[in-house]
């Protein structure tokens, strides 16, 4: 039963705790109790606050009776317990970005995702893994060492989101919030057989995530399934007068518009694209993806093919446009305010060398050197600028595209997840963001949804991209897949 | 050889705005350390820029009293260095798109003396943008500690094009720039608060020559007549360089107030490399014609123009404008006790001589004055009517700037009315002409200088209530007899 619940959708814990068959308090023990005993294997999570989530459980069961009492609705996340990477801000609790630099601080304001997830009745559970300062594709760059797929422990759970999806993987949380600024919730989640999705860029504010590249960075969801994703995003999407980049759109009821879509039998066009299933592609995932476009046929989904000719300066054009933003986003980090301080320093100048370079580690110090080095006077024009003009030509495929098709179907990541270890070289790593750093570029949403496993037992995803602020579509048409083929449902051995 | 200083002076103006530039936090000067703060200003990890409207609706004003073009579209960008009092390690600042360019400065060179006014010329502007202010750091003791309240305070960089060409036209321009910024509301511009901050850049030629010298950037100019010390000595410092033979070398120089001397900061190698880039994190803001029309509905009259139109419509003459032009409140309060009397000169009289007197020994703002322009004008009335004489006024000028009595009330109050009987006082003159009679004996053997010995006993018995033309008068009829 604790495990079942642990396993359970938010909409399946809803109806429970609804008919109080179910308190949160229960559901946080069950989930407490399934991580602790999961966690030396999984080690998800950098740190997490049994009494202070109880407390808020127990908040959650006094809210619930009263609103009944009076008979008010149901928050839609009412003793939900969702789990957050360590690099979105919750008062009163550390947020460390994975990084030593930040090991020890504890911020003391609410992210806006944050204070909308409280609205909405959740519970804030727990800080989960990432990849130092979000950058990485394995997790394995967190400062505090590397979270394991639940699917296979030797194996990573993808990154840098990795924390996020394997503590949903993993009976953890009920759902997770991630961020991702070139494939950070989608690769994980496909790579831990869980639903993520990254909204449009300006769907969801940003104040209150740490920073890596703003110009991509988004906050997004990692869910169970396609239906418990669109709950959580409708809980934290929407204007927010705090980032100025967040977008001034009406927030749609993303589950029940993804549901109507489904009633009304509605025939996607969808666009596949051969520059994504080239060289680089493990043929166990290409067959997958394959079975999955087949299955869209198969429920009279029209498949054309598109074009993306500037998807090849996908990778190259991401890592001028991140790094540059991250050198100038992680240069705060000095020691100075708050945050690690190198002990023995002459003067100002030495100790922001030496906290920085004892604080950060190396591969946040080779993005910031490269950074450093596209925005310098003189190389600005051939590099940053030039990154620029990409981008907006990569965009311009992407709405060209659109022209013709309602999404665009991909695999999610080139591989299943690779062992620990096993991609030393940064760039091999990079490359295996090819298939998702495009839609960070284009400032498009997209989600990955279980879409079947390797014969070694490893999960695929399969990636839907969508239009600009078109989630409840690209919600639907990943919903109409996982009505076939609910690939979700199937737990690790662990 | 001779030579000619070629200037172009960087002015750094705080705005005056309730928040910071990019934070709801309050904006400030004098408060305990570190308490103008909040998790934006202290650049904590997550926090976000949102701009503060009012700051923007602040430069495009003064770009718009100053005849700046108005960008079409304000945008953003980051300026990367690291300094402890920068909390992000990176300002936000304007770089290729400065909200204002062109436009010019109307300045008054020093005149041939203090009542003359001098010539007038224009200094072009280069550019105008906004930022945000650092911190402070304050070294003491072996440690550094660091105050945030002025980090994020909004702040405007004015350029002027390097068509300065004194210490003098320098003082001028910061002058003629103060006052436009008090006008407009857009800063109190006091430089002991770093509300107003000024760097030169100094360059000297042969005189007549077309071309630019090297530059110097002079740095800590904190006040006005350090601005035209630091100047005066550089340019002094770079023609005995060349006239050693030497040549001037691209660098950034400290000036030291007290001692007059300045020294050398950092070279040219040394220049940082700010990486500039435009900030992800603020959308650019377009500034519409709407904007702009409704904000210049806002703009004040300029000084000049209000000088020359003062001196115009009124009458007033430079030595009284002079006065009341470099202070829009005072100047206002003169064209509302102007408008409240007939005699515009008189009340400009008592407003720049006894009303400024009187606030400056009681150490009070005009803000604060108890005599109102209707106090001014009410009095211009007696006196004109010849029911208080000038003597009387005086006082009755004293007693309302106390009380704030009008001066109808004052006069009453203290019996100070010209209202002594034509009898008396035909009575007090012939008893002063009986009193002395050698005076008199004088006066008719043609020394005209006589008769004044007959008016101060005159005066003394009227309490200083008789008029002194009336006085003259009758002294003379009884002296003709």
């Amino acid at each position: 039963m604790s495990e079942d619940l642990c396993f359970s959708t938010i909409s399946q814990l809803a109806r429970l705790m609804e008919t109080g068959a179910l308190s949160a308090e229960e559901l946080m023990r069950a989930v407490v109790a399934r991580t602790k005993a999961v966690e030396p294997r999984v080690r998800a999570f950098n740190s997490y606050d049994e009494a202070d989530a109880l407390a808020q459980a127990r908040a959650s069961d006094e809210r619930r009776a009263r609103a009944s009492r009076t008979g008010g609705r149901g928050l839609p996340l009412e003793g939900i317990p969702v789990g957050i990477k360590d690099v979105i801000s919750v008062a009163g609790q550390p947020l460390t970005a994975s990084s030593r630099m930040l090991e020890g601080f504890v911020s003391p304001y609410d992210a806006t995702v944050t204070r909308r997830l409280k609205g909405a009745g959740a519970i804030c559970w727990g800080r989960l893994n990432l990849d130092e300062f979000a950058m990485g594709s394995s997790t394995e760059n967190s400062a505090f060492g590397p979270t394991s797929n639940p699917w296979d422990l030797e194996r990573v759970p993808g990154g840098s989101s990795g924390g996020s999806a394997a503590a949903v993987a993993a009976g953890e949380a009920a759902a997770a919030l991630g961020s991702d600024t070139g494939g950070s919730i989608r690769q994980p989640a496909a790579l831990c057989n869980v639903v993520g999705i990254k909204p449009t860029y300006g769907r969801v504010s940003r104040f209150g995530l740490i920073a890596f590249a703003s110009s991509l960075d988004q906050i997004g969801a990692f869910a169970r399934c396609v239906g418990d994703a669109a709950l959580v995003l409708g809980v934290i999407a929407g204007h927010d007068p705090r980032d100025s980049t967040s977008v001034d759109a009406p927030v749609p009821d993303y589950a029940g518009a993804a549901s109507a879509f489904a009633k009304s039998g509605r025939r996607w066009r969808l666009g596949i694209a051969k520059e994504y299933f080239g060289e680089g592609l493990d043929p166990e995932v290409g067959a997958a993806v394959q079975a999955a476009i087949d299955v869209y046929r198969a429920q009279g989904c029209e498949i054309r093919e598109v074009s993306l000719p500037h998807t090849k300066y996908a990778v190259g054009t991401y890592y001028i446009i991140a790094t540059a933003e991250c050198s100038s986003n992680l240069a705060r980090y000095d020691g100075v305010r708050y945050g690690h301080r190198s002990a023995a320093t002459t003067d100002a100048l030495d100790l922001f060398f030496k906290s920085r370079a004892e604080g950060f580690g190396p591969e946040v110090k080779r993005r910031i050197i490269l950074g450093t080095y596209v925005l310098s006077s003189g190389y600005y024009d051939a590099y940053y600028l030039r990154a620029q003009k990409v981008r907006t030509l990569i965009r311009r495929d992407f709405l060209d595209a659109f022209a013709h098709v309602d999404a665009i179907l991909t695999p999610t990541s080139p591989t299943p997840a690779f062992r620990k270890g096993e991609k030393a070289d940064p760039l091999a790593m990079y490359l295996n963001d090819i298939y998702t750093i495009g839609v960070n570029l284009a400032g498009l949403p997209g989600i990955s949804v279980p879409c079947g496993f390797t014969r070694g037992g490893l999960p695929i995803g399969l990636q839907v991209i969508g239009q600009p602020f078109k989630e409840a579509e690209l919600l639907a048409v990943a919903g109409a897949y996982e009505s076939r083929c609910d690939w979700g449902r199937r737990r690790p051995r662990l | 050889m001779t030579y000619e200083a070629v200037i172009g002076l960087e002015v750094h103006v705080q705005l005056k705005t309730r928040s910071k530039m990019f934070s709801r936090v309050g904006a400030g000067y004098g408060h305990p350390e570190n308490t103008l703060t909040d998790p934006v200003v202290l650049a904590l990890p997550g926090t976000l820029p949102v701009m503060n409207k009012e700051a923007l609706d602040k430069i495009i004003m003064a770009g718009l009293m100053l005849g700046c073009e108005i960008a079409p579209e304000c945008k953003w960008d980051r300026k990367n260095y690291f300094y402890p009092d920068l909390p992000k390690n990176y300002q936000i600042s304007q770089y290729d798109q400065p909200l204002c360019r062109g436009g010019s400065v109307e300045i008054e060179l020093p005149g041939p003396s203090r009542n003359v006014m001098g010539d007038h010329r224009r200094i072009p502007l280069t550019r105008i943008h906004l930022e945000e202010d650092v911190g402070k750091l304050n070294h003491a003791e072996g440690v550094s500690l660091v105050d945030f309240n002025r980090a994020g305070t909004p702040l405007m960089e004015i350029v002027s094009e390097p068509a300065i060409h004194s210490a003098d036209e320098a003082f001028a321009y910061l002058t003629a720039l103060k006052t436009i910024m008090i006008y407009g509301a857009i800063s109190d511009c006091d430089m002991e608060k770093g509300q107003l901050r000024c760097d030169a850049n100094i360059s000297i030629r042969p005189a007549g020559a077309a071309s630019l010298g090297t530059k110097v950037e002079l740095k800590n100019l904190n006040s006005f007549s350090f601005v035209r010390e630091g100047i005066a000595s550089e340019v002094r410092r770079q023609v005995a360089v060349v006239e050693a033979g030497g040549t001037v070398v691209q660098e950034t120089r400290d000036f030291d107030g007290q001692t007059g001397e300045s020294k050398s900061l950092r070279s040219k190698e040394m220049a940082h490399d700010y990486r500039y880039f435009p900030d992800p994190d603020l959308m650019p803001v377009r500034v519409d014609e709407a904007w702009k029309s409704a904000l210049r509905g806002h703009c004040p009259e300029l000084p000049f123009d209000k000088q020359r139109r003062l001196q115009r419509d009124y009458g007033v003459p430079y030595t009284v404008t002079s006065v009341l032009v470099p202070d829009r409140e005072l100047s206002d309060f003169f064209e509302e006790a102007a408008r409240l009397c007939a005699n515009a000169k008189a009340a400009a009289n008592w407003i720049a001589n006894d009303l400024l007197r009187e606030l400056g020994a009681a150490k009070l703002p005009l803000a604060q004055s108890r005599v109102r322009p209707a106090h001014v004008a009410g009095l211009v009335k007696l006196v004109e009517a010849g029911a208080v004489l000038s003597n009387a006024a005086k006082e009755v000028f004293v007693d309302m700037f106390r009380t704030g009595e009008p001066p109808e009330e004052v006069v009453a109050r203290r019996g100070l009315g010209a209202n002594v009987g034509a009898d008396e006082l035909e009575r007090w003159c012939a008893d002063a002409v009986a009193a002395n009679p050698k005076s008199a004996a004088d006066f008719k053997a043609g020394k005209e200088s006589a008769i004044n010995a007959f008016k101060g006993p005159v005066m003394r018995a009227a309490k200083g209530r008789a008029d002194p033309r009336r006085v003259d008068e009758i002294l003379r009829r009884l002296l003709a007899r």
